[in-house]
């Protein structure tokens, strides 16, 4: 378990709140892209009324907005009737004002309208993306609390903890962008082109001859500079990798005379990073000036034939207004739908490994469960009790001891030897292979693992606090817990003088980063949180040495207390502790090597003794 | 930030040309609304399809002309905002690798990670933009402003009102949402943080059976988080139809009054659509102006964190006539009456230490947390610099003495073992690139590693994770022993080096480099009395000061806090008293 790593490399780390503006590289691409789209789907039903007014509001607002230069051209050919009618009698022009502002007045409508509906269904979406988001999260959570301990110790935090934010946020984003998108994009499309056909079939022609050559552009480029952008964040990563590991040794780079390799190692990266970094921003920096002189040509292009189209009288300027501004705004929806395929992409393979992680197997449900003894003696017995991680690879075999009531228990052997297994399998965080484990005469397999649970009071090495004040870590055994019995319990434990030195006493916020408490320190708050837990049993982990000598000699002290009348399981490295157990368990490469006493052990001339013997050789 | 201007410097050239093919680039669109005008007013209102061909020419060479500068400008921008950043990135670790213990510390690691890496990739994201957009927004914003003027004064007022409303529009959304941004910010930290407790504390959870206590936490914050960006999201998307909204009234104002002043015979047709073009040009450069308001602020953050950086002088250099050290040390290190006190803090840490490590013996030091052990150790190897007294090896002063070179005549085990992505093989071999083998086996035997490392499949050349994550704590003490080792110098400092080991090991790597080292001096810092019970001499520490010196048998009778060290890990015969 200790090889277990909590923190994500820097490489992995998001680019920043910038991030969205840079071209992406090759999209993700999911496994299973249509079982995925189902499940997402899925997840949307319940609010499949609003998703068809979001449709409604997009369409309605679509429309308008295909419509409004239509008639913003109408105008113009008004005022061109009205120049036309007064050349005709030679006259300055002679425009119908009225004409004129009854067509702005609908001009007015249409936006106002469009704007509306667009608003509307923006408002509406958003509420349901963020409603899905919400479900997401709430199921991950809620998964964490059903799965196996198993699952925890083969996968690492950051990986689960970035479903919560990164996936999810991927998913939220991009269902609020694309499921409007689809719909807006499509009527938009066939929308214009509509009116482009019915304006004039001959502009129409150029204006899609123009399309597919910057489409066939773009793809090109795309493709290029996905290349080298995919390039750019291999060299990313690897210069953010060289930077963590350099900087997190500086010390042993510095002793070692490391430097001029480091940053000769570094500037390697960083010419790297640049060749492929500057042809990245370059390439994907061409798509916009290439979409405008095409879109230009189309513009120049239009405005010739349609001159001359208009001069013929075949339509009107009003038209080729219109016309102009219905072909700059056909390249947005057309880029969108292009795009739209692989946001698609990256929100199913984002969902997959959300999916995933929900679909794991969980730990099974209890059924008929033996209710726990209501007073608790503390007799634990194992029985032929085999156990492995691995199903093939048993580490425990056919294990067998009898602990009596108010008995300690040391467990002991070298680093790696696997202690933890036997915290694992009491504490029922993993079930054993065979044989049993019963607690006053009641085998734990067939109580509630909560119920079993509540038997024991833990306090490991690897303190875990949370986010939140003393008082709260404190009282997290027991929520309902007064001031005057946390204050109590921090005094068994020796804990009541440091925390009373600290500005805000009890109420003094633990964070990740509070460095004002020493490791020590934290012992001591958990094991006054185990003391207020008042569990008839105990599991304890000894502090080694990454603790200073008073302290711990405090944290002794304070264990010896709460162990006292108690059945209890001590991971041993104090030889004290070793010698005044009435068990020690002796452990190497898993398993469960010799038990007795002290004396027992050392006349016996195994494993223990030899263990023992070591640590006084004369050197 | 004016050490960020200076790496600036070999491309102001290439700025110059960057800004005039800026000012191509905005003089073609705002010529082209031109042509298209008099392709409407001569070509078609008065039937003349050789104006509307030549002015059609006109316009499709303006266009190319303006698409070769958008591309070399694309060219240009790329190369200064990667090429500068490049250079500021290589100085910045140049930089940063000269720092001192001192400099380092006063940042914190992770704290010059990121302004390795994310301050500079933002710099360089943001450059890139304003490359592109700083000098051509206000060229376009104010061209398109002046050109519509020209066209029709009288309608000026219409492109005002429509950068008003755009620029309050916007103003009125910052107002509203930017110090909900940060909220947000701080939730998806919180869900995060907590997603994580509810990870790394799985087992303490199911302990005390608070599964549904933590759950109902994090559903508080997941809720708050749906909420805020419910709102936020409703906010923001109003932009879009506003905007929209602001144009499509601004073009047709165009019209609607520009009908009158046709009427009045003050403009001609064809003005009326080069002056919907200004209209949406001038929205368009303000639009941009506003991201460059938005984005600017953000970049400054990062430039000054990294100019911060590079401001910053290592304080410990190498002296201009430095004094030589003899391939061969015999390594006596002596400190004399040294104090040290961490910089811009008043607090001693270390005072008046005085003592000698000799060669052929093992120093060891002892003492609580915080009462500077660690910090004596970085001292020899001027990870920091005494602040008063001196330290000598073989009688010279180490701040006479090159760095690299004092460094190479000590072996240093941290006391947080970590080791390089690479190979066993490259991680022992770190202070000693062209060992062989036979160097490495021999190093990693003494240090009692060898055995798990046949026991890897590819021995020597089995790789090691980024910080080693791949082997287990214990082995990865060993390893860092070994690669101190493999630089067979004179001297060795062990910082807390064992405490990952178990006993058995801990006694048989003592035993092993007691017969190996036998010429070399050894200083051990350690917490378990087992580890330095057999020292030849023992330095007591408490808060800072030498409190006793002695070999076990002394101290354990003269000296008070040794012993009651030595009481709470032994028992009393094994003491040694009776």
């Amino acid at each position: 378990m200790d090889k277990k790593k909590t923190t994500a490399p820097v490489g992995l780390r998001g680019s920043g709140p910038m991030g969205g503006v840079r071209m992406g590289g090759t999209p993700q691409k999911p496994k299973n892209f249509k079982k995925t789209m189902k499940k997402i789907i899925g997840y949307l039903r319940p609010f499949w009324g609003r998703l068809v007014l979001v449709a409604i509001s997009a369409i309605i607002s679509t429309i308008f907005a295909i419509a409004s230069p239509k008639v913003l051209g109408n105008m113009t050919t008004e005022i061109v009737n009205g120049i036309i009618r007064g050349a005709m009698i030679h006259k300055g022009p002679d425009i119908n004002f009225t004409n004129v502002a009854n067509i702005g007045y609908w001009l007015i409508g249409l936006y106002i309208v469009s704007a509306l509906f667009s608003y509307l269904q923006s408002w509406l979406m958003t509420t349901i993306t963020q409603k899905v988001t919400y479900q997401f999260r709430r199921q991950i959570s809620e998964k964490i609390a059903k799965l196996p301990l198993k699952y925890f110790d083969k996968h690492e935090n950051g990986e689960i903890v970035s479903h919560v934010t990164n996936d999810i946020e991927t998913i939220s984003q991009n269902l609020n962008q694309s499921m409007t998108q689809i719909i807006t994009s499509v009527i938009m499309i066939v929308g214009i082109l509509g009116m482009m056909i019915s304006i004039s079939w001959q502009l129409t022609i150029i204006a899609l001859l123009v399309l597919p050559t910057s489409m066939v552009l773009i793809t090109i480029i795309v493709k290029r500079s996905q290349r080298y952008y995919d390039r750019q964040q291999a060299a990313l990563g690897e210069i953010d990798g060289h930077i963590d590991e350099m900087f997190s040794n500086h010390a042993i780079v510095r002793t070692f005379n490391g430097e001029g390799r480091s940053i000769h190692k570094f500037n390697t990266i960083n010419q790297k990073l640049y060749n492929s970094g500057w042809k990245s921003q370059f390439l994907s920096g061409l798509m916009m000036p290439i979409m405008t002189f095409i879109s230009n040509l189309g513009y120049v292009g239009v405005a010739v034939v349609g001159g001359w189209l208009a001069i013929n009288g075949k339509i009107t300027i009003g038209d080729i207004q219109a016309f102009i501004q219905y072909m700059n705004q056909f390249t947005q929806p057309i880029s969108q739908t292009a795009n739209i395929a692989n946001v698609l992409q990256a929100t199913a393979a984002a969902a997959e490994r959300v999916f995933n992680f929900l679909d794991q197997p969980e730990e099974a449900v209890e059924t008929n469960t033996v209710a726990a003894p209501k007073i608790i003696n503390g007799e634990v017995i194992l029985k032929n009790v085999s156990f492995g991680y691995d199903e093939n690879q048993p580490i425990i075999k056919h294990f067998s001891t009898h602990i009596k009531p108010k008995q300690s228990v040391a467990i002991v052997g070298p680093t790696g030897a696997g202690k933890t297994t036997i915290v694992n399998l009491l504490m029922r965080f993993y079930d054993i292979d065979s044989g049993s484990i019963t607690i006053d005469g009641i085998d734990t397999a067939t109580m509630k693992r909560k119920d079993v649970r509540q038997m024991f009071g833990m306090v490991l090495q690897d303190t875990w606090l949370f986010q939140g004040t003393i008082a709260e870590n404190i009282a997290y055994g027991k929520s309902d817990a007064t001031r005057k019995e946390i204050i109590a319990a921090a005094k068994a434990a020796h804990a009541d003088h440091f925390i009373k030195t600290l500005p805000k006493g009890y109420d003094t916020i633990i964070s990740e980063t509070a460095d004002s408490i020493s490791a020590g320190e934290k012992q001591l708050l958990t094991i006054a949180r185990a003391i207020l837990a008042d569990a008839p049993m105990l599991i304890l982990d000894e502090a080694t040495s990454s603790v200073d000598t008073r302290t711990e000699s405090l944290i002794q002290s304070a264990m010896d207390k709460l162990s006292h009348g108690r059945t209890s399981f001590v991971i041993a490295h104090r030889l004290s502790t070793i010698r005044n157990a009435d068990v020690i368990l002796v452990m190497r490469d898993g398993n469960i090597v010799e038990q007795g006493t002290h004396n027992e052990l050392l006349q016996q001339h195994g494993y223990y003794a030899e263990l023992y013997a070591s640590q006084f050789t004369q050197v | 930030m004016k050490n960020l201007a200076k790496y600036f410097k070999p491309y102001i050239v290439w700025l110059i040309g960057l800004i005039i093919l800026i000012w191509g680039q905005a003089y073609t669109n705002l010529t082209l609304p031109d042509y298209m005008s008099k392709i409407v007013s001569e070509g078609i209102m008065k039937k003349d399809l050789a104006i509307v061909w030549s002015n059609g020419i006109q316009m499709l060479l303006l266009t190319l002309f303006g698409g070769l500068c958008a591309v070399a400008i694309g060219f240009i921008a790329a190369k200064i905002s990667t090429g500068y950043v490049k250079k500021l990135r290589e100085a910045i670790f140049i930089k940063i690798e000269q720092f001192s213990l001192n400099e380092f510390n006063s940042y914190s690691a992770s704290s010059l990670i990121t302004r390795s890496t994310n301050d500079m990739q933002q710099l360089q994201t943001v450059l890139a933009m304003m490359l592109r957009m700083a000098f051509l927004a206000p060229f376009m914003g104010v061209g398109s402003i002046i050109k519509a003027h020209q066209l029709a004064p009288s309608m000026s007022w219409i492109v005002y009102a429509a950068i008003g409303a755009l620029v309050a529009l916007i103003i009125m959304l910052f107002i509203v949402v930017i110090p909900k941004f940060t909220i947000i910010q701080k939730l998806v930290d919180k869900l995060s943080l907590q997603a994580r407790e509810m990870l790394t504390g799985v087992r303490v959870i199911r302990a005390y059976n608070n599964d549904d206590r933590q759950q109902a936490k994090f559903n508080q914050t997941n809720l708050e988080s749906t909420r805020l960006n419910v709102f936020v999201n409703r906010v923001m998307m109003l932009m879009q139809p506003a905007m929209t909204l602001i144009m499509g009234l601004a073009s047709m104002a165009v019209v609607w009054f520009g009908a009158y002043m046709i009427s009045d015979g003050n403009l001609q047709v064809g003005s009326l659509l080069a002056l919907m073009q200004y209209v949406m040009q001038t929205i368009m450069s303000f639009l941009m102006i506003s991201m460059i308001f938005i984005m600017v602020p953000r970049a400054a953050v990062s430039g000054r964190r990294i100019g911060e950086v590079l401001n910053t002088n290592p304080s410990i250099s190498d002296p201009v006539n430095p004094t030589h050290l003899p391939a061969k040390i015999n390594g006596v290190v002596e400190f004399k009456d040294v104090n040290f006190g961490y910089k811009g803090s008043k607090q001693q840490v270390l005072s008046h230490i005085s003592f000698t490590a000799e060669p052929g013996q093992t120093t060891a030091i002892i003492g609580g947390t915080g009462s500077g052990k660690s910090t004596l150790l970085n001292l020899i190897p001027r990870l920091y610099d005494v602040t008063a007294g001196s330290i000598t090896i073989d009688g010279v002063d180490i701040r006479n003495i090159k760095q690299a070179e004092l460094r190479q005549h000590i072996g240093y085990v941290p006391q947080k073992s970590s080791l390089f992505s690479g190979t066993v093989g490259t991680n022992i071999a770190y202070g000693k690139p062209d060992a062989d083998d036979k160097e490495l086996n021999k190093a990693a035997e003494i240090a009692q590693a060898s055995s798990f490392i046949k026991g890897l499949p590819k021995k020597l050349d089995n790789p090691i994770a980024q910080a080693g994550n791949n082997v287990s704590g214990g082995q990865k003490q060993r390893l860092s022993i070994a690669r101190a080792l493999a630089k067979q110098s004179q001297i060795y400092l062990f910082d807390d080096s064992f405490s990952a080991l178990d006993f058995k090991t801990d006694a048989a790597l003592r035993k092993a480099l007691n017969q190996e080292l036998s010429a070399a001096t050894l200083i051990i810092v350690a917490q378990r009395i087992s580890t330095i019970m057999q020292a030849d001499k023992i330095i007591v520490l408490d808060d800072g000061k030498i409190v006793g010196i002695g070999t076990h048998h002394d101290l354990i009778r003269t000296s008070k806090v040794y012993k009651e060290i030595a009481e709470s890990q032994l028992s009393a015969a094994e003491l040694g008293e009776d």
